[in-house]
């Protein structure tokens, strides 16, 4: 294959990556966008490996991506949905690691460039592994923490954001030494230095946030993984590398942001980590919303929701961490089969990364036309009889939008305290992530509904039979 | 006890006190209850139907003030029916103490208690006997029969075989009780109905039954205490006087139905407005009784101009529907009578700590005790002040033309920079970096936020692409770059499978 033809076959592919993207605005499309995927990355590999740069070593590709496509396989078959944020830090982690290997590979193979080309090939080259190792790192850490393997709760080391400047500077200066030394046929040194600060500076970033900022920090990881392939495609002048890591790269900052706006945080403030413990985030007037709570037995409830019209349930990690997904849609199912309208909606930070509670719903095979997203159905809560709050907190947290000086104020939260009763499913009277109380339990049309989702559930469930 | 309803004296009054129905209801609460002959007939109610209920029938009102201990009635007391009253006697009617100061006086000087319909305090738990509202109801809806009635025209707009009919113009000033009926009435008549109100609150209540709402190009908040309007600066007046000059010219009825508690009605349709309205217009005043809310009203009257415009200023629009007004004022003082009878036992208590017998209560034991404190306030303002405070958070902030331009500044000195330094190679990979950055960013946006963890598993195994990067290398001559360009084929294939997989079995999942 001619250098022209690869090159070809290379559009070929961006398109196909493009209309994968472009895909996913609809269900029904998404599938279609899935495959041209597919179809996109083989004819990439293939126009590579018969094009010009591949002359030998076939067997070693073959058996290295056979392997690489079984592990790959298994890994996709066997993952729970609710461990899909933990799968989907661990996939960061690879694009990251392979990012500073091909950059490392780069440095020590003959560029043949001279002059500012030299210069600028080495800046590419330092800045992808950089990228790279910042990546492979965080997402490290990201997934120890979704998986539990490390303690969700931030990591806050005194004088952190000094420390952070410190390893920014050292980065910088090593990237002038790097470029210097690399003049001379040596460079090594400062750029292993500078791979070490990278990724500690992965390590701390993701290390100093708590869980439920996680989805902002794999979105934010799901960027950096596109910068550091766009890195690599400058480094290799390589169109098709750089489109997609600049999609991959946009789209990860987009959801970024559109998480951050669904917890009215700034981007930085989220990075800085440490959300509500601050000590002027907390508010003083905590006790002032305490009061009683009216529990609520199973027959009660089982009651309320056969008298209902109007249903919304409002799921929460909560709902992950219980499994209860399937007993939700099967008492959804029940609920719809006697002519009660029940839906579902979904605060944009729900669960442990951005669509969540979207898959774990699609996994319990409830329909997608009735999940609704939070624009979508707060308008409509005081038409409403029950909601439904399973293990959910902050996102139906009335203080967002009543009290100034809470530390969530200004978030969009799900009004669900309009509608005519709502019932809270929740283990014990624990705070939310934000560790704020929630005047939600204290309100006169609210019931609270102790245990676990699962099984509460499962008694509703066998109730309304 | 017994519970007496006399025959209304007042000329034209239709209306009676209790009927059958309640009459049963006032039994169960163990009161006896007497009526005097034919005082439900203007009503539609006959005497039958009452005996059939358990009321004693009494043949004249002396008798029958003389042997009841609680008088129900409609309008409050003419002089006559005063001399009948006796001590430690309890009477129920409509006393407006405020205009009625002489009544008071000699209510006062009979040693007796007095309770007000129309002193009710507007709180949510006493609307089920605010007979205000439900007056204010009937009379609305009234208003509109009595438009139709004067109006040579349909409401309704048609196409017919014999030409197109021109829907009607209503407009309602004072989005109250009434005026809420009057502009269900009219929409449903299939007129065009618009409205205006000094309390921008009501504006919910205008779209929902119909109307659209008028609104002033001017900022201030009309709402008073007790649900009520309050009087307006002089500038809003000025504006609101311009809106409905130029109303008037337009539409083909007004209904004014603004009232201040306690204060004569605004004057709101000057004469030059209604000489300005077209021929055949009608304007109902609902306010006649209280002044009038148009200059020319004559209250009590049917007046037309000598531009052919019909003004009713009919005070009695209740009245004019005796049988719904009687059943819902009957109803209303039972659920007075009900709360004033906690133990069933058809004994009267006058509790003063219920804010709502409190509020109605104007004479006690021949002591005046109106006006009552204050009542709480109304639902209303606190509502808004909930609805003010998220606003104040959100308020978004117009950054200043420098911030706006900054960016945009810096950007493009950046560029310069890049470009007069780097080889013409690297701006073309440049340039084809920004324009994928931008599809991307169009791109994303359009991505459905129930698919952003699909987004993120195949973004994840797109960028995988970065493999094309360890292939080019795996032909290298170093064993050991080699070996480490394998192993970033090996990791980067597992993403690449691994990613379009557990996306293909999500999407798999989600259905219809």
């Amino acid at each position: 294959m001619s250098e022209g033809l690869v090159t070809a076959t290379y559009i070929g592919a961006t398109i196909l990556f493009i209309l994968t993207l472009g895909g996913l605005s609809d269900q029904e499309t998404a599938r279609k966008g899935n495959i041209y995927g597919m179809i996109g990355m083989t004819i990439a590999i293939l126009a590579t490996v018969f094009g010009p740069e591949v002359s030998s070593n076939f067997h070693i590709i073959i058996i290295t991506m056979l392997i690489g496509g079984s592990i790959g396989m298994v890994l996709a078959r066997k993952v729970q949905m609710t461990q899909m944020p933990e799968l989907v830090a661990i996939l960061h982690s690879l694009v990251g690691f392979a990012a500073v290997l091909v950059g490392y590979v780069n440095f020590v193979g003959d560029s043949g460039l001279s002059g500012v080309e030299k210069t600028i090939h080495e800046v590419e080259i330092y800045i992808g592994v950089l990228i790279g190792a910042v990546t492979f790192s965080g997402s490290v850490i990201a997934f120890g923490k979704l998986s539990g393997k490390i303690g969700g709760s931030p990591m806050l080391i005194p004088g952190r954001h000094w420390f952070n400047l410190i390893l920014l500077i050292a980065s910088i200066w090593l990237c002038i030494e790097f470029i210097h030394q690399a003049e001379t046929g040596s460079g090594m040194t400062p750029l292993i230095i500078m791979t070490v600060i990278a990724l500690t500076f992965g390590i701390h970033m993701v290390m100093a946030i708590g869980g439920a900022d996680m989805p902002v920090v794999i979105s934010m990881l799901n960027s950096y993984s596109g910068w550091a392939a766009a890195a690599t495609g400058f480094m290799l002048n390589n169109d098709l590398l750089i489109v997609v890591g600049a999609l991959v790269g946009s789209s990860g900052a987009i959801l970024s942001y559109i998480m951050c706006r669904a917890m009215n945080r700034k981007f930085i403030a989220v990075i800085a980590g440490g959300f509500g413990t601050e000590p002027t985030a907390v508010p003083s007037g905590d006790d002032e919303i305490q009061g009683e709570v009216i529990p609520i037995e199973t027959e009660e409830f089982s009651h309320l929701l056969l008298d209902a019209k109007e249903v919304m349930i409002i799921p929460g990690y909560g709902m992950a961490v219980a499994q209860a997904q399937h007993t939700v849609f099967e008492m959804t199912k029940k609920l719809r089969e006697k002519g009660i309208n029940v839906r579902f909606g979904i605060h944009p930070v729900a669960g442990r990364m951005p669509g969540h509670m979207n898959v774990l719903l699609a996994e319990a095979r409830v329909p997608y036309d009735i999940v609704y997203e939070m624009d979508e159905v707060n308008e409509d809560f005081q038409n409403v009889d029950i909601t439904i709050v399973i293990g959910a907190n902050d996102i139906v947290n009335p203080s967002a939008l009543e009290d100034p000086n809470s530390p969530i104020a200004g978030m969009p939260v799900l009004e669900c305290w309009k509608s005519t009763t709502t019932v809270v499913l929740k283990r014990s009277m624990a705070t939310g992530y934000a560790g704020i109380q929630n005047p939600l339990f204290f309100k006169d049309n609210t019931r609270m509904y102790f245990g676990d989702a699962k099984e509460s559930l499962d008694a509703v469930l066998k109730q309304i039979n | 006890m017994q519970i007496g309803i006399p025959t209304e004296v007042y000329a034209d009054e239709k209306r009676v006190a209790t009927t059958p129905e309640v009459a049963g209801w006032l039994q169960k609460l163990g009161y006896t209850v007497a009526i005097q002959a034919g005082a439900g007939k203007k009503a539609s109610f006959s005497d039958q139907a009452y005996k059939d209920a358990g009321v004693e029938i009494i043949g004249d009102a002396e008798n029958l003030w003389a042997s009841s201990d609680i008088i129900l009635k409609v309008r409050a007391p003419e002089p006559l029916e005063i001399d009948y009253l006796s001590a430690g006697k309890t009477l129920i009617s409509f006393i407006w103490p405020a205009q009625n100061e002489e009544l008071m006086k000699k209510l006062s000087a009979k040693n007796i208690n007095v309770l007000a319909m129309d002193s009710v305090p507007r709180i949510s738990r006493a609307q089920k006997m605010d007979a205000l509202s439900s007056m204010a109801n009937i009379a609305g809806y009234r208003a509109i029969v009595e438009a139709s009635h004067q109006f040579g025209r349909f409401f309704t707009g048609q196409i017919t075989a014999a030409g197109k009919v021109p829907p009607a113009k209503v407009l309602v000033i004072g989005a109250g009780v009434a005026g809420l009926a009057a502009i269900s009435a009219a929409h449903s008549l299939g007129a065009i109905v618009r409205s205006f109100d000094t309390r921008p609150e009501v504006k919910e209540q205008v779209e929902s039954m119909g109307a659209d709402f008028l609104f002033l190009e001017f900022e201030e908040d009309g709402s008073g205490e007790g649900g009520y309007a309050k009087t307006m600066s002089d500038e809003f007046i000025a504006a609101e006087m311009a809106l409905f000059a130029e109303q008037a010219k337009e539409v083909d009825i007004i209904v004014t139905t603004a009232l201040i508690p306690g204060k004569p009605a605004p004057k709101l349709i000057t004469a030059e407005m209604v000489k300005s309205m077209k021929n055949g217009s009608v304007i109902v005043d609902l306010a006649a009784e209280q002044g009038g809310n148009c200059e020319l009203t004559v209250p009590h009257e049917l007046t037309v101009t000598d531009n052919g415009v019909t003004i009713i200023g009919y005070s009695d629009l209740p009245s004019r529907l005796p049988t719904q007004s009687s059943q819902l004022y009957a109803t209303n003082l039972r659920h007075l009578l009900t709360d004033m009878t906690p133990e069933k036992d058809g004994q009267i208590t006058i509790d003063m700590e219920d804010e709502a017998i409190r509020g109605a209560t104007v004479i006690k034991a021949g002591e005046i005790t109106w006006p009552p404190p204050a009542p709480k306030l109304s639902a209303a303002p606190a509502v808004k002040l909930a609805e003010a405070a998220p606003v104040v958070v959100e308020e978004p902030k117009k950054p200043s033309l420098i911030k706006r331009i900054m960016p945009v500044l810096i950007g493009a000195l950046v560029l310069y920079g890049l470009g007069s330094v780097t080889p013409a190679s690297f701006m073309a990979h440049f340039t084809v970096f920004m324009l994928a950055c931008f599809v991307g960013y169009m791109v994303i946006w359009n991505v459905s936020a129930s698919l952003h963890t699909p987004l993120m598993s195949v973004t994840n195994a797109v960028s995988s692409i970065i493999i094309i990067g360890a292939l080019i290398q795996i032909s290298s001559p170093n064993t050991l770059l080699m070996a480490v360009a394998a192993f970033g084929i090996l990791i980067t294939s597992i993403n690449i499978a691994g990613g379009f997989a557990v996306t293909y079995r999500m999407l798999q999942m989600f259905r219809k």
